[in-house]
């Protein structure tokens, strides 16, 4: 509904235009894209975690200012090109191995930021032992597990995470536990070690979950400083393509089906004796 | 200043205002974002981009620059501004100068061309 | 420890030693019998004198640890034996293909399978064609005493850092075991600086990538170009070996390691006898002397091989000689050693035949 009014003669066009202005002048960027994570398409599906999480690791480094002291070690699956859209110096990886490679970069610089980046296959099926022995020495790195309950970049078998009567291209007619086994849970695995220092279960379907998760990689980042541990951060996350499922009901699979199965949550903390010199800074989520 | 002339208001008063930009040659409208908007802003176009993608468009005034779309965007297209509460007392000034002030209101649609600016 | 002095050490030992005093930054090994002692000779000394020393949980393990720790810069080494050296073999093609510098080191035991721990010459073949999948090679240092086990570490470091290519030393179960004299003399050790390291992405520069993927093919094929390239110089300029009285011998041996050193006894025996026998040991397995043993075959009336294998070497000694002589193999499998006289009897009835 249209509505004609008079502009009354005694105001003039300046004062419009200047209300005009003060509101363009306000603005003010409350979330942009950071520059440490390339400024490229990247190949990942529409809706894919692992885009978000690669976008939360970037801010994260970027906001601690560590750009120039981060190495990173890609796995073999679908992030087997995070080089390609993470501006760090980083490594590649043979299959599972991406935990015994950050050792070994670690064990020579002992004073950078050194994370893997792993999905299913990588850390929880070939990778089992050098996951576990990493962790059991302690190695003062940063481990990221994505968990999307598939193989996704050779289209979707079962993998150790796959959840019970879940189809797979592997597991057809729903995975049956009695000949193939239960699915893994790794961040409760791991808790147990006494090498663990933080271990943590988040996800990234829900803007409350992105906060909380980027929370949790921000701790980790910054416990590496400490040097008394190893920091894994296990991620809930989705392959709309391989589940057969449009983005918006692969985050709600998510929500209702996977973190039944795998509950979010931190589930090894360092205590606060532990934390005592830890630098504390202004940080902003 | 209760006014028979005053400003009629389409909307409801917001203490402050948000915009987005969307890189739209990167957008895979993957549509998450239009699940976490609260006020129902953003939502597919009919045009499809350089890779085949139908991108995400803003379709009303109503962001309120909460980054609930930025935060769960897989590929990071959204740039989200905001304004600040100084900007309402601003136009609480300028209004005070004569309440005679009446400004021509169009219904904001989706054809209106002068919403594409926010891309 | 560095000095003119004569020490008694085992092979293992003096490897070990020698990697401490070039100045290796790390170590990453695993527990195989005949090479231990040098993931424990390092455990004791690495910790007092500079260096890291880590037990991983496997050679899979061990061998990506190696390539993370090259990748980030490091002078790093790996001992295994056949059957560890088997389970490193796709860490070794990933590392050729990064083109990473590195040492391994395989101390030769019987087998194939979990074998024997007795010494043989079995994985000549798994060293010098391949091992891993893909194009690539090793460069492949054949130590035939303990003063070479040390000083070919030495040479080692210096290869793999000048060429950017991993490179190992072929030894084998009785030259890691045996005791003999060995000297370390004063060494000037440089280490090259290495700006493709992944260090730390600085404002100055791009980040550095390490990978062995090359997913479009006309990279992958640039990169194969580019090892192809680089095996050239490497056969251009670093074929080393060592000719034992060839002028005017009319038989030739060809032997390395273990096999050489028993092989010159039995030259000896012949001579003594009158035989006109000479020996040819190639140090450098890979780049191979071809070209030496062609040169010699000119005035030769036939070549044995003496292998600890069932004739893997015999078949390079082939390829050199074209058809110009007859080449026959000796050897014996499963960790038996032939003793020389054992091994001049069949050069004499090989010399029948010939004539």
């Amino acid at each position: 509904m249209k509505e004609e009014t008079i502009i009354n003669k005694d105001i003039s066009e300046e004062n419009i235009t200047a209300q005009q202005e003060c509101i363009e002048d306000e603005w003010e960027v409350v979330y942009e894209r950071p520059y440490t994570l390339i400024d490229t398409h990247m190949h990942y599906c529409p809706g894919c975690a692992h885009s978000v999480i690669h976008k939360l690791i970037s801010e994260v480094i970027q906001e601690m200012d560590i750009q120039d002291k981060v190495v990173g070690v890609a796995p073999v699956g679908c992030a087997v090109f995070a080089y390609d859209y993470l501006d760090f110096d980083m490594q590649e990886a043979a299959h599972g191995r991406a935990t015994a490679v950050a050792t070994g970069i670690k064990r020579i610089l002992p004073y950078r930021y050194v994370f893997t980046y792993q999905g299913d296959g990588d850390l929880a099926a070939i990778g089992t032992a050098e996951t576990i022995h990493t962790m059991n020495r302690g190695e003062n790195i940063l481990i990221v597990f994505v968990n999307n309950a598939v193989y996704g970049m050779t289209s979707g078998q079962m993998a150790p995470t796959t959840l019970p009567g879940m189809k797979t291209t592997t597991s057809p007619y729903g995975r049956d536990v009695h000949t193939m086994g239960y699915p893994l849970k790794m961040a409760n695995l791991v808790s147990q070690l006494p090498g663990a220092f933080y271990v943590t279960r988040q996800a990234v379907n829900t803007p409350l979950n992105v906060r909380k998760a980027k929370k949790a990689l921000q701790n980790a980042f910054k416990y590496q400083q400490l040097a008394k541990g190893t920091c894994f951060v296990e991620f809930v996350g989705n392959c709309p393509s391989n589940w057969k499922m449009t983005p918006i009901e692969a985050n709600e699979f998510v929500a209702k089906e996977m973190i039944k199965e795998f509950p979010l949550g931190d589930l090894k903390v360092p205590s606060s004796e532990d934390l005592k010199f830890l630098e504390v800074e202004e940080g902003v989520v | 200043m209760a006014n028979e002339n005053a400003p009629v208001k389409a909307k409801k008063v917001r203490k402050v205002k948000g915009r987005v930009e969307i890189d739209i040659q990167k957008c895979k409208g993957c549509e998450l974002c239009t699940v976490v908007c609260k006020e129902n802003t953003l939502t597919l176009s009919k045009e499809i981009n350089n890779k085949g993608y139908r991108y995400i468009v803003s379709v009303n005034d109503d962001c309120t620059g909460c980054i609930n779309c930025a935060l769960v965007c897989p590929d990071a297209v959204i740039k989200v501004y905001r304004t600040t509460l100084r900007k309402k007392e601003l136009i609480a000034e300028i209004s005070n100068v004569s309440s005679s002030v009446s400004i021509k209101i169009e219904n904001p649609v989706v054809e209106d061309l002068k919403n594409m600016e926010y891309m | 420890m560095e000095n003119e002095e004569i020490r008694l050490m085992k092979g293992n030992e003096a490897l070990a030693e020698a990697a401490i005093q070039a100045k290796c930054d790390a170590y990453f090994g695993y527990p195989i019998t005949p090479q231990s002692e040098v993931l424990e000779y390092l455990s004791l000394q690495m910790p007092k004198r500079g260096g890291i020393v880590l037990q991983a949980e496997s050679e899979v393990a061990a061998i990506n640890m190696i390539y993370g720790a090259a990748g980030a810069g490091g002078r790093v080494m790996t001992t295994s034996s056949s059957p560890g050296i088997s389970l490193m073999q796709e860490g070794i093609s990933y590392i050729a293909s990064a083109q990473l510098p590195c040492l391994l080191v395989n101390v030769n035991r019987g087998g194939p399978g979990l074998g024997t721990i007795q010494p043989s010459q079995g994985d000549y073949f798994q060293a010098t064609k391949g091992g891993g999948h893909g194009d690539y090679h090793l460069i492949v240092l054949a130590p035939a005493s303990v003063q070479e086990m040390a000083d070919f570490v030495f040479l080692g470091f210096e290869l793999a850092d000048k060429y950017r290519n991993p490179v190992m030393i072929l030894s084998d179960g009785a030259i890691g075991q045996m005791m003999e004299k060995v000297k370390f003399p004063k060494r000037d050790v440089q280490k090259i600086s290495k700006p493709w390291a992944t260090t730390g992405k600085t404002e100055h520069r791009q980040r550095n990538i390490i990978t062995s993927l090359f997913i479009q093919p006309e990279k992958m094929e640039k990169v194969n170009i580019q090892l192809v390239e680089k095996y050239k110089k490497v056969t251009e300029n670093e074929i080393r070996y060592e000719e034992i009285q060839t002028k005017d011998a009319e038989y030739l041996l060809v032997a390395y390691g273990l096999s050489a050193r028993i092989s010159h006894k039995t030259l000896q025996l012949a001579r003594a006898k009158g035989l006109k026998v000479g020996l040819l040991r190639p140090i450098t397995l890979y780049p191979y002397p071809y070209e030496a043993i062609n040169k010699i075959a000119d005035h030769l009336k036939g070549i044995l091989t003496v292998e600890l294998n069932a004739g893997q070497m015999v078949e390079d000694v082939r390829l050199g000689v074209n058809g110009k002589v007859p080449v026959q193999y000796y050897g014996r499998m499963g960790g038996i050693i032939p003793g020389p006289d054992e091994i001049l009897e069949n050069l004499e009835s090989f010399i029948s035949k010939v004539k």
